[in-house]
């Protein structure tokens, strides 16, 4: 039951963390920024999975966490999704270089 | 009490009627209504006067000053407050007398001289506010209430000679009488501030007392303190002296004179001839006590500037074309006479013959040349012109101007027995006791004064034909005779000429205020009513008749004569002060160093502000992925920085 | 009488105004509110005196004070004494003028009545604050709406202006809330540092008044144009409006004025006596430089607001030299400076209505085709140059003696300077004067023009009236401000001896 270790588990969502960074520093397009966002999000979700089973396998306060996290990622996903629907109407772009113009 | 009141009173009331309701309601009742308040006010001038000198004001043989009303205006500090009175002493009830005279006698004169004019109403509440403002001046029982009349003095006299508003020269010559006198007014206000911190009051009965007493601890301090090598006491008196000089046009403030004959004729009578110019005068005899016991080095100040003055104006006036002019210059020497007067005199007794005969000149001096200002306002009013050359040969048409004209320049002149003889034989008689340069420089003046009067005199009624005279004479005929106003009062100012001398002035005023009494030394008046004599037949060889003579003597004296006529360039020595100077090296850089350098500093202020918060704003470049990297990289230093520190690296 | 009245009656009208329609209703409201404020000041005139007479000895009178941050000793915390009723005699006066010169007003008319009317409840909160924070308030209420006034209803280059207005005039708030707050830590009983009264009673240590008394004087100094943070007194008040203009310098510079004698020199009279070297130094180059610098000025505005840095600096000069004359003619001054300065501008207002035109050398002879407005004008122009009869002399010749009083040669130096400047103001209004209203008409079109309206007219008698009242009946005035200059003075006199 327990043959896979804490640290394989671990590996897994630092690696889906910083493919999310890349992917968000690397895209100009909002909704693959938004997509590398969620990615982000699911990997601290795994942690959250992966601390709770192993570490206190008789509490459920880092499953709750990760349902709390589905469910803003999720209420995040329809606000960007509506940011970027507007944006693309007034820009006709979804180039997130595009979108500067709170600068000064 | 009630009646000296009310002759303050009724001429401000004037003012304020006309003034407010005179453009638009009153528009030729204000005339009637200045007139008659000043007659009431001369009526209860006179009675004060009367009650004053023959009933209640000698005490003992002496008379003495007393206050029927005063009160509290302003106070300063316990000790200093402006209190607004009336003093009534020898001197204040002379001037009441005089001003109320004078004053009354041009706003007879204006009913006919300004008739039609467009602010006819405007004029006469002027010339109302200027009556009251000069009484209120010499009841004085504060200097600080002085003062205040002072000013209001000021602005009167600038109202009037603007009274043109539109002639460019009349604002210029209001402007610069008002600045040249505020200018003096600053010694006079520094003067004050000056005496008053030491005598710890304003009131002259307290400030005389108090400095002519050589025990009183005030007039110790003030003789002690020193500035510059001089006593504060020296100091104060010779401020409060400039800024009699100022108003009495005294060498070298006297610019503001001549040019303020742009006022209308009869405002030149009362303010610029009779009674405001004499106000230096009046100042100094005001406090001729403290000057003459205590402090005798500012009283020769005095001395040596009247006795300039008069020699300087009288030199000016022989040059001068401008009829106006040339009174005005007279009138400058003649209060150079009474300035020096004073100068001379000391305090009591026989030895105070000076003060009286100032006050004696100030008196007969207010008559003669009122009415000599009154006379060429008629002549003015009769050719259109205020220049010489336009005149000569007016006698046939003006009979009456003629006489009168005649008898104020004898009595000018000083030829017995016009009033101004008797006045001047007690100047001379005062400077030749004290002073024999003062004594010979008078002696000059005085017969130059007669030479320039009947140069005056001669170009005016004799010298050239009647034909310009005709022809100005017809252009207006309303306008070119003189009315009866104006004919009458030259009457009574004539008769006055030739009577004032034989009032016993010396029975009445003097500086200890017991009685000094006056002779005419026959032998004395040789000297001076013949080298008066000479000076009308010099002129009389010159002027009688058209001739070139006095232009060939004119060009003789080459620079001399450009120099005369010129004025001597003070005119042009102060436009340079005030244009060269004032404006372009102390305005104009004022001006520069606020918008270029003050307000400089304040706009690189914020445009450092800007330039500095700029710069930072490049930071928030708006880029989510740039900022996420710096957070990153901010995040990920933080956690090595605190790795390190708890030494887990 | 209740102070609160007087708050109440402009936040009112303001209200009303805010819920009026069309052009008439707001401008009728304002005239009303604040005819009910002059009225409510008369009121309160005579019920102080009463006090007054019942009780000579309070410092204080109509107090009232309620917990407002109780946590943090805040109160609000009024009331009034000679000083106070008279600067609000002024600001109702100038209020009321001012809203009958913008009667005419075309653009956003609500607005500009409510702005001018909320202005006038924060001086008049200002002027009865007891209590630091509640006057920090106050002060920030009536400066905020200047910044709308300028940007909207301005002229020239108002966006220029209403900046920098805004933003000095900000920075001395700014300065002013340190030396508060500074205060408030300093004071012995923290539970009631903010309060006027109480902190007058004690004595601050030394080393704070030092360190402090700069940022209350010179941030209070900034509104009465304390030399070199003037310069945005010109600009400000040529750019803005004619009821701003009055506003501004008829009221906002007092309220500078106000304050350092009340909050810094009478908190810290220590370190007042320190400064005052620096402060009368300041003020009489002030005085005599900004009378050259109007001697420069090509516009009527601009003219009289340098002449407005120079009569400020009469203020100071007053307050600089610490004795009890000199302290009371700034008072007057304040009052009389107020009077006259509103008077200028309407008269400028006035002018500009109808010929376009502030520069002097375009006007001419206009004395021939408006009779009352250059009468107005020219008797502002007396009073600016302190001619006997009118305010200005009162308030100039009270200081000039009671500076004389302070018998240190540098002093006596300063007040000679501040006397020269009497010549220059002559120099300056007459050249004013000369140049517009007399001369001849230089314009023909200008024949054409009306002279006042009836408007302008009651708001030119009103200025006036005060303004002669002053003048010819000064000790009406002096009387009234005598037991508040007292108090400050004792407060002054309690920590150190003038010689």
């Amino acid at each position: 039951m327990n043959a896979i270790p804490l640290t394989h588990v671990l590996m897994v969502s630092t690696a889906l963390f910083f493919i999310g960074v890349y992917g968000f520093f690397t895209r100009r397009n909002l909704i693959t920024m938004l997509m590398s966002i969620e990615l982000i999000l699911n990997s601290v979700n795994i942690n959250f999975v992966a601390f709770n089973k192993y570490l206190y396998p008789e509490q459920m306060e880092g499953l709750f966490f990760s349902l709390f996290t589905i469910a803003i990622a999720a209420a995040e996903a329809a606000v960007a999704i509506a940011i970027i629907i507007n944006l693309y109407r007034t820009h006709s772009s979804i180039d997130v270089e595009d979108a500067d113009e709170l600068k000064l | 009490m009630s009646s000296s009141v009310l002759i303050l009173l009724l001429p401000f009331i004037s003012f304020v009627v006309s003034g407010i309701w005179g453009r638009k309601y009153l528009k030729n009742f204000s005339g009637i209504l200045g007139t008659v308040c000043m007659l009431v006010s001369f009526i209860l001038a006179a009675s004060v006067a009367y009650n004053y000198f023959f009933v209640t004001g000698r005490v003992g043989g002496q008379y003495l000053g007393t206050i029927p009303f005063e009160m509290n205006w302003l106070r300063f500090t316990n000790e200093l407050s402006i209190n607004i009175g009336i003093l009534i002493d020898p001197i204040s009830v002379m001037m009441l007398l005089v001003v109320t005279f004078i004053s009354l006698m041009v706003h007879v004169y204006s009913l006919g001289y300004m008739k039609g004019e467009e602010r006819y109403a405007t004029y006469y509440s002027f010339l109302s506010l200027f009556t009251f403002s000069m009484l209120g001046l010499v009841v004085a029982t504060n200097i600080f209430q002085t003062y205040v009349f002072w000013e209001l003095v000021g602005v009167s006299s600038f109202l009037l000679i603007g009274f043109y508003f539109q002639k460019a020269s009349a604002v210029a010559a209001s402007k610069k009488a008002f600045i040249v006198t505020r200018f003096a007014d600053l010694g006079f206000l520094a003067g004050i501030l000056v005496l008053s911190y030491y005598s710890g009051s304003l009131d002259f009965k307290e400030i005389i007392a108090r400095y002519t007493d050589p025990a009183n601890p005030h007039l110790q301090a003030i003789a002690t303190a020193s500035f510059g090598g001089v006593s504060a006491l020296s100091w104060a008196l010779t401020l409060i002296f400039i800024g009699g000089a100022g108003k009495s046009a005294m060498f070298p403030l006297h610019i503001w004179l001549p040019d303020a004959m742009e006022g209308p004729t009869p405002v030149s009578a009362l303010i610029h001839a009779a009674t405001m110019v004499v106000a230096g005068v009046y100042l100094v005899a005001r406090l001729f006590p403290v000057y003459a016991i205590s402090c005798p080095a500012a009283l020769h100040v005095v001395a040596i500037v009247g006795v300039i003055s008069a020699a300087f104006a009288a030199l000016i006036a022989c040059t001068q074309t401008d009829i106006k002019r040339v009174l005005a210059y007279s009138t400058m020497s003649q209060i150079g006479f009474m300035m020096f007067a004073l100068g001379v005199s000391k305090y009591g007794g026989e030895e105070g013959l000076g003060y009286m005969a100032s006050m004696f000149h100030l008196f007969t001096h207010a008559v003669f040349k009122a009415l000599l200002f009154l006379c060429a306002g008629t002549i003015i009013h009769h050719v259109h012109s205020n220049e010489l050359k336009d005149m000569g040969g007016l006698r046939k048409s003006m009979p009456l101007t003629h006489i009168t004209f005649l008898l104020a320049c004898l009595a000018i002149a000083g030829i017995p027995p016009f009033a101004g003889f008797f006045s001047k034989e007690e100047i001379l008689s005062a400077a030749f006791q004290h002073d024999p340069v003062i004594y010979w420089a008078a002696i000059a003046t005085a017969a130059l004064t007669s030479f320039y009067m009947f140069r005056l005199f001669f170009m005016t009624f004799y010298y050239d034909g009647e034909k310009k005279a005709e022809a100005h004479g017809h252009d207006d005929h309303s306008a070119g005779h003189s009315s009866i106003a104006m004919t009458g009062v030259q009457v009574v100012l004539a008769i006055g000429a030739v009577v004032a001398g034989f009032v016993p002035f010396g029975q009445f005023v003097s500086s200890d205020g017991f009685a000094l009494p006056t002779h005419i030394d026959i032998s004395f008046s040789v000297l001076p009513v013949s080298l008066s004599i000479g000076g009308i037949l010099l002129a009389m060889f010159f002027f009688y008749k058209k001739s070139d003579k006095a232009i060939r003597i004119s060009e003789g004296l080459g620079s001399v004569f450009v120099t005369l006529k010129h004025k001597f360039y003070i005119d042009e020595i102060y436009a340079f002060v005030t244009k060269k100077i004032i404006f372009n090296l102390i305005a104009a850089p004022a001006a520069w160093i606020d918008k270029n350098i003050v307000d400089g500093m304040m706009n690189t202020f914020a445009k450092a502000t800007e330039v500095f918060s700029f710069s930072l704003s490049g930071w928030q470049s708006g880029k989510v992925q740039s900022y996420a990297a710096w957070f990153l990289a901010g995040v990920l230093s933080l956690v090595l920085i605190s790795l390190y520190l708890l030494q887990l690296l | 009488m209740n102070l609160g009245l007087l708050l109440l009656v402009p936040l009112l009208t303001a209200a009303a105004i805010a819920f009026s329609k069309g052009k008439n209703m707001p401008r009728v409201i304002a005239l009303g509110g604040a005819f009910v404020q002059l009225l409510l000041c008369v009121v309160l005139l005579f019920a102080y005196r009463t006090a007054h007479q019942v009780a000579p000895a309070q410092g204080m009178y109509f107090e009232t004070s309620y917990p407002w941050f109780a946590s943090l000793g805040i109160n609000y915390h009024t009331g009034v004494d000679g000083i106070s009723i008279a600067m609000m005699l002024l600001t109702a006066c100038v209020v009321l003028a001012g809203i009958l010169v913008s009667w005419n007003m075309e653009k956003q008319v609500k607005e500009f009545f409510f702005l001018l009317t909320i202005l006038s409840g924060g001086a008049y909160g200002f002027f009865m604050a007891l209590d630091l924070f509640l006057l920090f308030f106050f002060l920030e209420v009536a400066v905020i709406p200047k910044y709308l006034l300028i940007g909207i209803w301005g002229s020239g280059k108002k966006e220029y202006s209403a900046n920098k207005l805004a933003l000095m005039l900000m920075g001395g708030s700014a300065l002013v809330l340190v030396g508060m707050l500074g205060l408030y830590y300093h004071s012995a009983t923290p539970a009631d540092g903010f309060s006027l009264t109480n902190l007058g009673k004690q004595q601050i240590p030394l080393d704070v008044q030092l360190f402090f008394f700069p940022f209350l004087f010179v941030g209070f100094g900034i509104f009465t144009a304390l030399f070199p943070f003037h310069t945005w007194v010109p600009d400000g008040h040529s750019s803005a409006p004619t009821a701003a203009s009055m506003f501004l310098a008829g009221i906002s510079m007092k309220l500078g004025g106000y304050g350092c004698l009340r909050v810094a020199a009478f908190l810290m009279p220590e370190a007042a006596h320190f400064y005052s070297g620096y402060i009368v130094a300041l003020a009489a180059i002030a005085i005599l430089y900004g009378a050259f610098a109007t001697m420069m000025q090509t516009d009527l505005k601009y003219m009289n607001a340098y002449s407005s840095v120079s009569h400020c600096g009469f203020v100071l000069l007053g307050i600089g030299m610490l004795t009890p004359s000199a302290i009371s003619g700034a008072v007057i001054q304040m009052v009389s400076h107020g009077l006259m300065t509103a008077l200028f501008f309407a008269a400028i207002g006035m002018i500009y209505e109808r010929t376009h035109t502030r520069t002097i050398k375009e006007l001419g002879g206009l004395l021939k085709i408006m009779p009352f407005i250059s009468t107005v004008f020219f008797i502002a122009g007396l009073c600016s140059l302190g001619l006997p009869g009118f305010s200005g002399f009162v308030a100039e010749m009270t200081v000039f003696v009671g500076s004389w009083q302070r018998p240190e040669e540098m002093y006596r130096v300063a007040t000679i300077v501040a006397c020269m400047s009497i010549v220059v103001t002559a120099v300056y209004i007459l050249r004013a004067t000369g140049m517009s209203l007399m001369g001849t008409i230089k314009n023909k079109a200008y024949e054409e023009l009306k002279d006042a309206t009836w408007n302008e007219k009651v708001a030119a008698v009103v200025l006036i009236g005060a303004i002669l009242v002053i003048g010819i009946t000064p000790f009406y005035l002096t009387h009234l401000i005598d037991p508040g200059t007292n108090q400050i003075m004792e407060n002054i006199n309690r920590y150190i001896s003038l010689n």
